[in-house]
């Protein structure tokens, strides 16, 4: 495999690691903020690094993956362990900059309550899970990565016990089910012995109803900012990939995509009704998360590149709804959409942002999902043509949602302060950030398509591979394709 | 002289015209440093005058040359090889260059009278921009020659409407009919999305000139067979009915004037409602494959005029009953659009006539349709805007003459019961019930559905975590020190 020039990965990993080490020193929040900042901003930088790197330098028609120049690895471990390839070289940047921002916008009355120490270690957890390919790595920082928010929930005295239950499950399933996947050995088809417990487990981590319950307790329970750190990844995703995908037969794969189609529908019905702001964001995003699960399930090269683009517009355009959510909380305390709250002559460019953002991301025209909605509902119809239907039903619905919260939350009355609510100089810059990507990736989409295209070709010849197959019959589309 | 490279060209002016006012508008607000008053009345009348004068150039050159069709490609906007293409591609031709103009010129007109009428207004800026991505909406609909790029700016339309509808936002009243409007139009969008996705999986096509044949406007010839076309063609009429408010969608339009008068007759009296029938004539060749496509349409159209013609007669704001009276000739343009090719379906069916006379005549008819519509848009658009000063006029002349001025009364129905009478009046009032039953029977049961859901929820997180403060509303914020708010 061959090497990027400098050690980027390692670095994006392990800054944010002494980060928290050197943050858990301070006393002060404001100083802590500051450090975390610093060390967040490093990680972005070699995670962009390490992306352009992989894309600019490597011939990727040769070689669909790249390991790291590791410093430590080698001698720590005596191998590399660390590697980046078409799938995972834009979901690092992501990963870096959804940590980024939600650091620079945690205002001053949040910064006491929202712990920079384990959102620093959150980080480089998530990293490292997503800069893996080797299944047991991949495993152990899933798991790792649910000790911070329980730690959270513990420290603010929150009950645990749903988090706990659910995400304990889903270690157990991802630990039995992967002992049994290496117990058959490198067979062509696993038994639903092996597969079921991985299908549960990202079922779960991904919130597919009935499974779905803990994330909105955990958005009840938790800092804004950690919730939405935890799931936005869509570490599920993830999992679903690099363990599930390869292995599982067309079959189960339906049947998950059915799963994931209804939640999709489901959870925005839901997010319509909800009387509490981060409620409705938690359906909201349970809804997308499905729909990305949909088009990962399709097995095609449209839906897998559309699941891939919805992926991308989803973690960046929910992301930064989200963060206009908290810094609204953070000024005016928890959302209420049972009424209207007339916020929009104090936060204008917060209403801008909102809007843009969670238009983005039900795939409106001229945005950073557009394409991508487009290409999932192709590629749905193609795999499920009746039923695919539903994925159009789900963005419809979650658009009615998304502008339903904007008028609760900005208009309808006129709202009194003593203090001003005005953006600041930081969220200023976060929000303009995220406008300009969502906006340019809507406008100029077609690096992104591209570059995720080449993803699930990669992913397809994968598959292909793993199950031992010289020609990929997609059942329910009915063409064949031949893999080398 | 190639005048059909020129065509291109300036072609390419009526396009970016609108996108050049929406990126001056929208970008200065993005970054917080919005344009002044003048500069924006000055950046509207600039580029919507280009786009109009770009306009009447290509409609004189393809008049000059005889060109009935132009197209203008923009090129593959996504490309994946083998699996997908997302064209960009613009016609002009006989129904989108009448359409476009008419666009420019009401807009234009409208723009400058909204420049007046919303002087000093709060709002000011966040008028135009949602006016700009209107009229980016409407050039992108009708220069469309792919369902994906008519798609585009139907969105952009419809997102601008409702914003639009809700520019009062200090009320509860137009959010709430804001929403409305906008709940309806995502039904439309998600009608119109599938008819996209239905052409692209049984043709492969979703380029109009080879989904609806090589000819121009209105002589295409559908590549479809006749149960293709009325699958397709049912979507697509109800996503016409959503945008142009056919019955049963008929709900939204009066609410919709909850919004200022310039996007009230911008919105509801010219364009966007005739969105709809626009579609229609668009892929009218469609319609000459399927007789029961025509029927529904001609159906959906009449109960549209009958109702909106009812109606009316009992609305006690002007701008309710210019609404209506706007929706009654809709209907009838949309009836229109149906009964000419279900006639010669007819004819054809039991052997009267040669058939490829009538259809010839059958498709000039189409421009029967097209004038209507570019009339009623006028006329309406001129009584919108009148609408206001109308009744100042009327108070200033019953002020001065110090009495009510004479009013002609209604025909009264001698014959007609009261009991019966009170019934039709209560039925007219209540705009025939058609938001009640659409929530009672629709919307309300999915709510009380989800609602359990919500309930069943909370009560398995209370079981799974112990019965401990299950319901975090109740709990107040967490109170931080008084520096924190400074």
């Amino acid at each position: 495999m061959i090497e990027l020039h400098l050690p980027w990965i390692e670095l994006m990993i392990l800054l944010p690691l002494c980060g928290a080490a050197v943050v858990s020193r301070i006393r002060d929040p404001v100083a802590a903020r500051q450090s975390a900042l610093v060390f967040t901003g490093l990680a972005l930088f070699f995670a962009v690094g390490a992306w352009l790197d992989f894309d600019l330098t490597v011939d990727t028609s040769r070689y669909h993956a790249a390991e790291d120049r590791g410093l430590f690895q080698t001698r720590l471990i005596g191998r590399e362990v660390f590697t980046i390839d078409q799938l995972s070289a834009p979901l690092l940047p992501l990963v870096a900059l959804l940590f980024f921002l939600t650091t620079i916008t945690t205002l001053r009355t949040k910064i006491r309550r929202f712990s920079f120490v384990l959102t620093l270690v959150s980080e480089a957890i998530l990293l490292a899970t997503f800069a893996c390919r080797e299944p047991w790595v991949i495993i152990a920082g899933l798991a790792m990565g649910t000790a911070p928010p329980y730690l959270e929930l513990r420290a603010r005295g929150e009950a645990t016990r749903a988090y706990v239950a659910h995400l304990g499950l889903f270690v157990v399933l991802l630990v039995v089910g992967w002992s049994i996947v290496e117990w058959e050995g490198s067979t062509a088809t696993h038994s639903l012995w092996a597969i079921g417990p991985l299908l549960l487990a990202v079922m779960i981590r991904s919130g597919i109803a009935p499974f779905h319950c803990w994330m909105i307790d955990l958005f009840d329970r938790a800092t804004f900012g950690t919730a939405l750190l935890f799931v936005t990844p869509s570490a599920g995703a993830y999992a679903a990939i690099r363990l599930v995908w390869e292995i599982a037969p067309n079959g189960v794969l339906l049947g998950l995509g059915i799963m994931s189609l209804v939640t999709a529908v489901y959870a925005a019905g839901m997010a319509l009704i909800q009387r509490e702001g981060r409620r409705f964001f938690c359906y909201l995003f349970l809804s997308h998360s499905a729909l990305v699960l949909v088009g990962l399930e399709t097995t095609t090269s449209l839906g897998l590149t559309g699941s891939l683009c919805v992926w991308l517009a989803v973690g960046f355009s929910l992301a930064g709804f989200g963060l206009t959510m908290r810094a609204l909380e953070a000024r005016r305390g928890r959302l209420s959409l049972a009424e209207y709250q007339g916020l929009y002559d104090h936060t204008p460019n917060l209403a801008m942002c909102f809007l843009l953002t969670g238009l983005a991301s039900v795939g409106f025209p001229g945005t950073l999902g557009f394409v991508g909605m487009e290409l999932l509902v192709d590629g749905a119809v193609e795999a499920y043509p009746l039923i695919g239907v539903a994925v159009v039903v789900a963005a419809a619905l979650s658009g009615i949602a998304v502008l339903h919260a904007y008028f609760r939350i900005f208009t309808g009355t006129h709202y009194f302060s003593t203090i001003s609510l005005k953006i600041g100089v930081r969220e200023r810059y976060a929000v303009l950030t995220l406008a300009a990507l969502i906006l340019l990736g809507g406008l100029v989409p077609q690096p992104g398509v591209h570059s995720r295209h080449l993803a699930a070709e990669e992913l397809l010849k994968d598959r292909a591979k793993a199950l031992g197959e010289l020609v990929v019959a997609a059942e329910h589309v009915g063409h064949e394709e031949i893999v080398e | 002289m190639n005048y059909e490279i020129w065509i291109e060209k300036i072609g390419l002016a009526v396009i970016f015209a609108p996108l050049l006012m929406l990126a001056a508008l929208g970008i200065t607000s993005l970054v917080g440093l919005p344009l002044n008053e003048r500069r924006i009345g000055q950046v509207m009348q600039l580029t919507i005058l280009t786009g109009l004068i770009a306009a009447l150039t290509v409609l004189g050159l393809m008049l000059w040359c005889d060109t009935r069709h132009v197209t203008v490609n923009l090129g593959n906007w996504v490309s994946i090889p083998q699996h997908y293409h997302f064209e960009i591609k613009f016609v002009f031709d006989r129904l989108s260059v009448p359409f476009v103009v008419l666009t420019f010129l009401l807009c234009g007109t409208i723009g400058k009278f909204a420049t007046r009428y919303m002087h000093r207004e709060r709002g000011f800026n966040r008028f135009f921009v949602f006016f700009s991505l209107f009229v980016m909406g409407m050039t992108v609909t009708s220069l469309a020659d792919t369902i994906e790029t008519l798609f585009f700016g139907w969105e952009l339309v419809g997102l601008s409407s409702a914003l639009l509808v809700a520019f009062f936002h200090e009320r509860p009243a137009p959010v709430r009919n804001g929403l409305r409007v906008w709940s309806v139009y995502r039904v439309s969008d998600a009608a119109l999305l599938i008819a996209s996705i239905a052409l692209h999986r049984m043709t492969g096509e979703g380029d109009f000139d080879r989904l609806l044949g090589m000819n121009s406007w209105p002589e295409g010839v559908a590549q479809l067979t006749q149960q293709q076309a009325l699958t397709v063609g049912v979507l697509l009429l109800v996503a016409a009915a959503g945008k142009s408010a056919l019955v049963p969608f008929s709900g939204w339009l009066p609410r919709a004037m909850e919004g200022p008068t310039p996007s009230s007759a911008v919105f509801y009296g010219a364009l966007s409602v005739h969105l709809g029938a626009f579609l229609l004539l668009r892929v009218s060749p469609i319609y000459d494959l399927s007789p029961w496509l025509c029927a529904a349409t001609v159906a959906m159209g009449a109960v549209t005029a009958v109702y909106a013609s009812f109606t009316v007669q009992v609305q006690t704001d002007i701008k309710s009953a210019l609404s209506f009276a706007s929706l009654t000739q809709v209907g009838i343009i949309v009836a229109e659009i149906g009964l000419i090719p279900l006639i010669v379906l007819v004819l054809g069916a039991v052997g009267l006539g040669e058939w490829a006379e009538r259809l010839a005549v059958a498709k000039m008819l189409r421009y029967l349709c097209l004038v209507h519509l570019l009339g009623h848009a006028c006329l309406r658009t001129l009584q919108f805007l009148r609408a206001p000063t109308l009744l100042l006029d009327y108070h200033t002349l019953e002020n001065a003459i110090g009495d009510h001025l004479p009013r002609t009364a209604l025909p009264r129905r001698e014959n007609a019961p009261a009991a019966a009478s009170a019934r039709w009046y209560r039925l007219a009032l209540e705009r025939g019930y058609l938001d009640a039953l659409l929530g009672d029977f629709i919307v309300a049961p999915f709510l009380k559905l989800l609602a359990r859901c919500e309930r069943g929820e909370r009560a398995w997180l209370k079981f799974l975590n112990g019965n401990s403060d299950a319901d975090r509303a109740e709990k107040p914020a967490a109170k931080g020190v008084l520096e924190d708010y400074l």
